[in-house]
């Protein structure tokens, strides 16, 4: 069934409510004798309505979204994986959902153990020294990274490092966080075979650098062969290697960041360990780092006691500071250590083998279909592009949105940015052959519509509610929110 | 191995199709070298059960915030949370689906963000509200940030009264970038004392209610900072003030941001919370995260999309507004049901209940002999100086079964002993009567 709805505002009926609490036990007060001028006097635009009114709105606009829960959701580098049930549940827990940042340690400590574990595990799985839980995204721990990295140039008297080396092939956010830490960043040309080349490092490297950002596998889902030597490089110029864990999923049992000379890394807790997207987040994004960097971990960080209890420890003189307001969001932590414990050492390790050969699959099935811009074994992710469709005049894009009327969420496309017309699928581990083989009939089949019937695809996706948005109006006269219609 | 669903059969098949002879076979693209030899020393896979009994001994380990006696607040507020919000963001299409990338099958998550943004732009007074920050933290760096690039200035005032935790991350932020940071001091009543603001500096910020839980008076700031060219930015430490006080935008703040944790998301140990962040439209492009806007689509119906991304990391990279990438849209979701629910007599109703009890708790706490050290107007959250030390104050309050609240030691040692009070909706008159019994020493 197809709803329309409107906005919440416009199903608004004064004088509905959709919460009622209890009468007041304590005398009532004159809020504008005790507020005097900073009483509101206009109140804000909330709609009024009935509890079903809402539940109704929220439950409508909710089928108007793909989701993991209903199918295939092969987003490159997102990650988007089966979130656990359990782990749901497990969150609600009361002991750990309504446990309070500020309450003394002593009545928290099944949560700070949990944080002290977490934290081990994380480490021993990315050959880390130490691990910070604290910050709030992936994008939040890089940012980390990149001031531990500042703070520990800065405690050896090395300040003249003011560049970031960063691949052509980055997320954005790899630049992006350098350059909020006051970095001038410096791109890194991807060598044709798609990987990073120890030449192109080497030529790159000056004693201005302070760091290398990578990741590995990269975003076109090839391993970083020459990674060892590139940080050997790297570190005999001084700089430090900085390791963009988006990818992490590939590698859990199989090879791990502190052995490839990886300095200080993020894990993305929502992708490689199944905490659910919610729509654009919470995420969480620990930072882990080598021994020489421990100092400068953002605080504070779970210590256990002599006695076996485990402790706050704020007082690290050479921190870079605090980067949440609170202890990060644990909430994320609490289902990563659920999903940790469910899959064990062995479970980790097949996760990463079944993302691989899941990848590995699409793509065999694919290659005679789509252009394969790069040869040879990939990863958990593969990329093609639109190139062998051009004489159709269909564009990436156009695929993207007719995979939607077969049912299917999209790729991730026109990323990495090194690759004209890319769509980068990662269909992750929990995705069973079946699912794969119907996914890769169907691109096959848009491919074949590509070359017989064009026009199809222009006008795709045409099964869905609303078929194709106009991006270009919204960006050129932007209308951030609504207004009541006699407002002018 | 219950989320992975290959059977044997489907492993050989599959290499067969890709044509290598077993799953080692698909990792030679590692070096040997970097290949990891050993087994991860992490325990065996455990199965549902058991991992349910272990996250339930930790969770039994931790005491739970809200109820009659509870009245820790600074920063993460307990409050009543109908239970429409939990059974409605559980529903997978929410919970599992991911940034509305493609917009034609995200919808329901546009729609949601859209609906958020008008609700917190009309709540805070101001233009355009974003798809939400990580927490109230690190969006006040961010609005720094914002500041510094909108007025090209490298120095910031900031009020005594931010959240010393806040504080402490604005510096983190700002620490690679060589902006100054100067405080402005409190003045006897509680309040931040009035600025003089010199033209190199980019923003003044101000916590509204502050973290002494004290009313700010905007509207002594907004002609100062403006005149010297300085963006006025009030920080929100408990979004349940915002029904309830004049919205900072009416006194002229630029960039209203803050914690909406109070909107319906749990208290969580701290996150994940909900920060937000508005400003005025002509700033919109200075302005960090994601952005939805209304358009229409091929047939002309009403519809949403990200929009304005071109500020954003994934477009201009080292020269995007902040790095900032995924934001809190299950928080978000929470808060946006929360505040429907609500509507626009709850919320109001729920901000007065608020601070009808700070007031009575206030009063009970001065009939018990207690000072309350500053006399300007609050919330729903005061200090109170008790006789001997916080640490035996709230000693004696745990044994009356009251969580008393923060202790201010550590924070404002130069408030002698001082415990910051909150009391919400959810405290009862009854607990109320204990805090102050226990606070004071005084025979419940």
């Amino acid at each position: 069934m197809s709803y329309e709805e409107p906005l919440v505002f416009e199903r608004s009926r004064p004088g509905r409510r959709g919460v009622d609490l209890p009468p007041l036990d304590v005398p009532e007060v004159d809020a504008e004798a005790l507020l005097g001028d900073a009483l509101r006097t206009e109140p804000a635009t909330l709609p009024e309505l009935s509890e079903p009114d809402v539940v109704r709105h929220f439950t409508r606009l909710s089928t108007w979204n793909a989701a993991v829960d209903l199918g295939l959701y092969p987003l490159g580098s997102c990650t988007m994986k089966y979130n656990p049930k359990l782990n749901e549940q497990i969150a609600r827990f009361p002991g750990l959902a309504l446990a309070h940042p500020h309450a003394p340690v002593e009545e928290v400590q099944g949560l700070l153990e949990l944080m002290f574990e977490l934290e081990n595990l994380l480490a021993t799985v990315s050959g880390m020294a130490r691990v910070s839980l604290q910050p709030a995204a992936g994008a939040q721990g890089e940012l980390a990274g990149v001031m531990m990295i500042r703070a520990y140039h800065e405690s050896r008297g090395d300040t003249r490092r003011r560049k970031v080396l960063i691949p052509d092939s980055a997320h954005g956010t790899n630049p992006a966080s350098a350059a909020l830490n006051g970095y001038d960043v410096v791109a890194v040309p991807s060598g044709d075979d798609g990987l990073l080349h120890p030449e192109a490092v080497e030529a790159a490297m000056t004693d201005e650098i302070a760091a290398l950002m990578v990741t590995n596998p990269n975003t076109l889902g090839l391993f970083e062969t020459h990674i060892a030597r590139i940080s050997e490089i790297v570190h005999s110029g001084g700089g430090m290697v900085y390791g963009d864990g988006a990818n992490l999923n590939a590698l859990l049992g199989l090879s791990r960041p502190g052995d490839m000379g990886i300095d200080v890394m993020h894990f993305n807790l929502h992708k490689t360990f199944s905490t659910p997207h919610g729509g654009g987040g919470p995420g969480a994004g620990p930072v882990g780092v080598v021994d020489a960097l421990v100092p400068f971990l953002p605080v504070p960080v779970v210590e256990r006691t002599e006695a076996g209890a485990y402790r706050w420890d704020e007082n690290r003189p050479q921190t870079i500071g605090r980067m949440h307001g609170n202890h990060g969001n644990v909430g994320m932590m609490v289902r990563a250590y659920a999903y940790i414990l469910s899959l064990g050492a062995d479970g980790l390790r097949r996760c990463a083998e079944m993302a691989v050969l899941n990848a590995n699959y699409l793509l065999e099935r694919l290659r005679e279909h789509y252009h394969v811009p790069f040869p040879g074994t990939v990863m958990h992710e593969c990329v093609l592009s639109d190139r062998g469709l051009a004489d159709t005049g269909i564009t990436t894009l156009d695929v993207a949105k007719r995979l939607i009327d077969h049912g299917y969420h999209p790729p991730t496309i026109y990323f990495p940015l090194i690759v004209a017309g890319a769509l980068m699928i990662e269909p992750t581990e929990s995705e069973d052959r079946e699912g794969l083989d119907r996914f890769a009939d169907t691109m096959i089949e848009i491919a074949r519509e590509a070359h017989d019937d064009p026009e199809a695809l222009r006008h795709a996706p045409e099964r869905t509610r609303l078929t194709r948005l106009d991006e270009t109006r919204a960006a050129r006269k932007p209308i951030l929110r609504w207004q009541p219609p006699d407002a002018s | 191995m219950r989320y992975i669903p290959h059977t044997d059969d489907d492993i050989r098949e599959m290499l067969a199709v890709v044509g290598q002879p077993d799953v080692d076979a698909l990792f030679h693209v590692i070096p040997e070298e970097l290949r990891f030899k050993g087994v991860l020393d992490v325990p065996s896979g455990q199965s549902e059960l058991e991992v349910q009994k272990r996250l339930g001994e930790l969770a039994a380990a931790n005491t739970q915030s809200g109820g009659d006696a509870w009245f820790l607040g600074a920063g993460t507020y307990a409050h009543f949370v109908p239970s429409a919000v939990d059974a409605l963001i559980s529903r997978a299409e929410i919970t599992t689906s991911y940034t509305p990338y493609q917009p034609e099958i995200s919808q329901g998550t546009l729609q949601t963000i859209f609906e958020w943004q008008t609700m917190m732009a009309s709540l805070t007074g101001l233009e355009v509200a974003n798809a939400s920050m990580y927490d109230g933290a690190s969006a006040t760096a961010e609005a720094a940030l914002m500041a510094m690039r909108v007025t090209r200035r490298e120095r910031i005032l900031v009020s005594d009264g931010v959240h010393p935790h806040t504080l402490h991350v604005l510096a983190t932020y700002l620490g690679g970038l060589g902006a100054r940071i100067d405080a402005l001091p409190l003045g006897d009543d509680g309040r931040t004392a009035g600025a003089v603001v010199a033209d190199d500096v980019a923003c003044v910020i101000v916590q509204q209610p502050n973290f002494l839980g004290c009313i700010e008076e905007l509207g002594a700031f907004g002609e100062t900072v403006h005149a010297a060219g300085a963006l006025l930015v009030a920080t929100v430490g408990e979004a349940l003030s915002l029904p309830l006080l004049r919205p900072p935008g009416d006194w002229g703040a630029d960039i209203v941001c803050g914690e909406a944790q109070s909107f319906g998301v749990p208290v969580g140990f701290g996150g994940p919370h909900l920060g937000f962040l508005a400003a005025r439209m002509k700033h919109v492009r200075q302005l960090p995260g994601r952005l939805v806007g209304e358009t229409v689509d091929a047939r002309g119906k009403r519809g949403f999309v990200l929009t304005l991304s071109t500020r954003e990391q994934h477009i201009r990279r080292e020269r995007a507004t902040s790095n900032i990438c995924t934001n809190q849209g299950l928080c978000l979701t929470m808060a946006t049901i929360y505040l429907s629910l609500m509507g626009k007599a709850g919320l109001r109703e729920v901000a007065l209940q608020n601070l009808a009890k700070a007031e009575y708790a206030k009063r009970k706490l001065q009939e018990a002999g207690l000072e309350l050290p500053f006399s300007a107007p609050t919330f729903n959250e005061f200090v109170v100086r008790v006789p001997d030390t916080p640490s035996a104050a709230l000693a004696r309050a745990r044994e009356a079964k009251v969580t008393g609240g923060l202790d201010l030691t550590r924070f404002r040692p130069q408030l002698g002993p001082a415990v910051l009070v909150c009391a919400t909706e959810l405290c009862s008159r009854e607990g109320i009567d204990r805090l102050a019994a226990a606070l004071s020493g005084a025979p419940a």
